[in-house]
């Protein structure tokens, strides 16, 4: 079995670039367990020959038609291929159907995004720190530092760091909504607004709540960012480099609820919940139905998950409150107790209640910051995607419209043919080219939506695969460490208790 | 209806309830006398204990015999210990609160009414829970009154009360009635002149070091088990309604894992399955904290305040006393009614020294109880943490150990 494995002569293939190591690992050993399913042989078949799977691009250069293909029906995942590790394990066959990784910057942005991906990640950081007040009163704002350290050539700088509010961020996202969002682009929303803990803040209590509103904030924003630019598209757009670097942003006023700009917003909402009522598709692509479907059922569980989660967190700083209003009682308990040696052995009692008390506040940050902040994310972003499957909705219906037009303008045609009269005739001819061209536009654009989406809803699979194992494995050794430390407190407590005599 | 399945039902007491449990007492168990409740029934309102008894005073019978009892005839017997003068001088062991499943049934109820809002496994297992934690009541009150009849049959006085011995072999009913609302008013009037007089009786400063030092002792001990037990009981609820918390999230981690169509399927499906376990854990460190903590400071709330009321009998006898001697003196100043006056006062002071013989002995036994229960349960507390903490632990680790090797 050779070592390296030899992508086969795929037109306008140039040679393979392999992804980053730090996803190897990860990618690999579920490679590994996608391989080893029965469904495996077939997915060979299936790329070499691009069967005919909804909207197939025929532009040779789009290697990923055969990727998004084999998304759509059986396998779990697909998995982009390693150059290193153990080859045995994988038949020859299948990994070759991904390999053909084109290295470019120059192509259109439907191949590379992938690779790009895979480099771009691990090459930009960007952090939002030191949340700062600015004014007083009701006319205060926090602005926050956006700090991106990257190598990339599209930055001007190896380090950029500019000061931004809260409506510049929403700012951010309602541009690259209206420019990306029709052609189907998942674009990741903004955190949202909160008048309650937003007044707060105005108000200036420093309080313990505002001060976690804040951090909660700017660890939203963080993620807001990240997301956004390792989306491959929107990281080039000029907006989102604007965003990141330059000192001065003009004052995003459109965002504002009760501003021209959000009325419409809000007239826009109405009408697309109207139109996504009467707009019947006839969906010929089960891939979109049944992807449709799967996400409707995941929001479902996700909001469950997310109520419990934010449970949870409740109960465990109730938990942490109690803990240490007990560890007070036995404090005070051990001190009334006349036998030295339990009065002793309850304040350490207490003392060991205490320090659990502050374990169980810990973990509910982890539970927080880690679960029910990424399930909050989520849910977010699913009504994104949700929003995109929309998009397409109306992208055929736009195109349906035209057809009838079409039908419309064709018919006027043949009843002037009757009449004779040949100025109108010519208007006729005319406007039928016209409508026929739009037609054509029509299905273009459902086609080039449809085909977005797929390759999207892959990329945007990708990532919650690889978020959610990241989330929940950090998670799982937060708990291990929380058990740790209560074994530490309770050993040591057990010779106190053992030494009443 | 949720409750016929409970009612009357199996036996709930596994074989390792069985025997005397002395949860929160340390008590010699003695050939001559030992009582355990060996059964218990739930019915509708009450539950029926059933006392065994093995003996080999000459008192009784036979040597081994059982009968059914119900709670409030352990109250008419603890009562029986408090009205009789003779045992002024001791701590009586305080009576069992009543069998309280009032929280418990609502929660069944609630959960029947909602059946319908939520899918057959949560049901099932929310159903599951919630008898468990009946259980775990109806384990509770048996062992509490158990405890008193151990308590008694430990006593070298009251053991050999002529009622105790009526409770323990008379296999008819008693025909205890509760108090009705006039006895109950009755009873609510004499705690406030009590309390009254407690007062009263407390700032009359003892002569004796050893009780004018248990006096403070007590009163400022009692508040405080007052104080750490009701903390103790909120920390173990909300100790509960976080491992309610995550069952749920187990339950909908596994619907996730059932629908996903990503490799995150196998995923959800383990950390769910993780969850489960992890939450019985969490459960357990709740009812074991309750078991050994909580139960402890309820039952020495109850016993210091025992404690307090033999102070304050000696307290009264002590103050009748020192009447008795200023009537005296009196009486002998107008040189009338001197016999009558010289006998009152010969009683009083025996009933005060008596009292106060007794009372010594009795308190520093209270100590003694005490520092063992505490140390018993303090150290079974800290074994049963490790041993959970332990085995979550070991279930985190090697779920981890899974998920990371499988990615």
């Amino acid at each position: 079995m050779s070592e390296e494995r030899e992508p086969p002569p795929l037109p306008g293939a140039a040679q393979t670039v392999f992804p980053e190591p730090q996803d190897a690992e990860d990618l690999f050993v579920s490679a590994a367990s996608a391989m080893e399913s029965p469904e495996a042989a077939c997915l060979s078949a299936e790329d070499i020959s691009p069967s005919s799977n909804g909207p197939r691009d025929d532009d040779p250069d789009d290697l990923f038609a055969e990727a998004t293909e084999e998304v759509s029906l059986d396998s779990p995942e697909r998995q982009p291929i390693l150059s290193d590790g153990p080859s045995p394990a994988i038949t020859p066959v299948t990994p070759v159907m991904i390999s053909p990784r084109v290295d470019v910057f120059d192509r259109s942005p439907d191949q590379d995004e992938d690779e790009e991906e895979n480099r771009d990640t691990f090459d930009i950081q960007i952090s939002v720190s030191d949340p700062e007040k600015v004014g007083d009163g009701m006319n205060a704002y926090m602005v926050y530092k956006v700090t991106t350290k990257t190598s990339l050539s599209i930055f001007s700088r190896d380090e950029v760091c500019v000061k931004r509010r809260f409506s510049d961020f929403l700012g951010l996202y309602s541009k690259l909504a209206s420019k990306y969002m029709h052609m189907g682009y998942i674009v990741p929303p903004a955190p949202e607004k909160s008048i309650v803990g937003m007044t707060k803040v105005k108000v200036g209590k420093e309080d313990l709540s505002s001060v976690e509103f804040v951090e909660k904030r700017r660890s939203a924003l963080e993620r807001y960012l990240l997301r956004t630019v390792k989306h491959p598209a929107l990281l080039k757009d000029p907006d989102v480099l604007q965003f990141l670097e330059s000192s001065e942003l003009p004052r995003a006023v459109s965002t504002q609820a009760l501003s021209g700009a959000g009325i419409l917003r809000m007239v826009n909402k109405a009408a697309d919940a109207v139109n996504k009522m009467t707009i019947k598709m006839n969906e010929s692509d089960a891939w979109f139905e049944e992807k449709q479907q799967q996400f409707e059922n995941l929001d479902v569980q996700l909001r469950k998950l997310h109520a419990s989660v934010e449970s949870l967190v409740c109960h465990r700083k109730e938990l942490s409150v109690n803990t240490a209003s007990f560890a007070k009682s036995a404090a005070m308990l051990g001190n009334s107790e006349d036998h030295t040696a339990l009065s002793r052995a309850l304040s350490q009692l207490a003392e060991v209640e205490e320090k659990i008390d502050q374990l169980h506040q810990d973990q509910s940050y982890a539970d927080f910051y880690l679960i029910s902040e990424l399930l909050g994310d989520y849910v977010r972003l699913i009504t994104a995607v949700k929003g995109v499957f929309d998009q397409r909705m109306k992208a055929w219906a736009k195109w349906q419209d035209a057809q009838v037009m079409l039908q419309r303008k064709r018919e006027a045609e043949a009843k002037l043919q009757y009449a004779n009269k040949p100025d109108k005739l010519q208007q006729a001819t005319d406007e039928i080219r016209e409508w026929e061209g739009k037609v054509q536009q029509g299905e273009r654009d459902f086609e080039q939506i449809s085909k977005n989406i797929r390759r999207e809803v892959g990329r945007f699979e990708k990532d919650r695969v690889k978020d959610f194992r990241v989330v929940i494995i950090k998670y799982l050794e937060s708990l291990v460490h929380t058990q740790q430390q209560l074994i530490k407190y309770w050993e040591a407590f057990l010779p106190e208790a053992k030494a009443i005599a | 209806m949720m409750q016929e399945g409970l009612d009357d039902g199996p036996d709930f007491l596994s074989e390792e309830d069985r025997g005397p449990r002395a949860v929160n007492v340390d008590l010699q168990t003695d050939a001559t006398l030992q009582v355990d409740i060996s059964d218990a029934l739930s019915e509708r309102d009450k539950v029926k204990f059933t006392v065994h008894t093995k003996s080999t005073l000459p008192n009784f019978k036979q040597n081994e015999f059982s009968v059914v009892r119900q709670h409030e005839e352990f109250i008419w017997l603890h009562d029986s210990f408090v009205e009789n003068e003779e045992y002024a001088g001791y701590i009586i062991p305080p009576a069992p609160p009543r069998p309280d499943f009032d929280a418990s049934r609502e929660k069944l109820q609630k959960l029947g009414e909602g059946e319908g809002s939520m899918t057959k496994e949560e049901f099932t297992k929310m159903k599951q829970e919630l008898e468990a934690e009946y259980l775990a009541i109806f384990k509770k009150t048996v062992a509490m009154h158990e405890v008193f009849l151990c308590r008694v049959a430990a006593h070298p006085v009251l053991r050999k009360d002529l009622n105790f011995h009526v409770f323990l072999e008379y296999n008819q009913d008693l025909s205890v009635r509760g108090k009705n609302k006039k006895e109950k008013l009755e009873d609510f009037f004499k705690n406030v002149v009590k309390s009254a007089d407690g007062v009263l009786v407390a700032g009359v400063k003892d002569v004796d070091d050893f009780f004018e030092h248990e006096k403070t002792f007590l009163l400022e001990y009692h508040n405080r088990v007052k104080e750490a037990s009701a903390k103790s009981d909120r920390k173990i609820r909300s100790h509960k309604n976080a491992a309610d918390d995550i069952n749920r999230i187990a339950s909908t981690l596994y619907t996730l894992g059932t629908q996903d169509s990503t490799d995150l399927c196998k995923f959800f499906l383990k950390v769910s399955e993780l969850f489960e376990k992890t939450r019985k854990i969490e459960a357990r460190v709740a009812a074991d904290e309750d078991l050994k903590l909580a139960d402890l400071l309820k039952y020495y709330l109850r016993e210091s305040q025992a404690a307090k009321d033999l102070l304050y009998r000696r307290g009264r006898a002590l103050v009748d006393y020192e009447n008795a001697n200023k009537a005296l003196d009196k009486a002998r100043a107008k040189n009338k009614d001197v016999l009558q006056a010289e006998t009152t006062q010969q009683v009083c002071c025996q009933k005060f020294e008596k009292i106060s013989e007794s009372a010594k002995q009795e308190l520093i036994d209270f100590k003694t109880r005490r520092v063992a229960a505490f140390r018993k349960n303090l150290v079974e507390l800290a074994e049963l943490e490790l041993k959970h903490a332990k085995g979550n632990l070991q279930l985190l680790q090697s779920c981890l150990g899974v998920l990371k090797g499988d990615t």
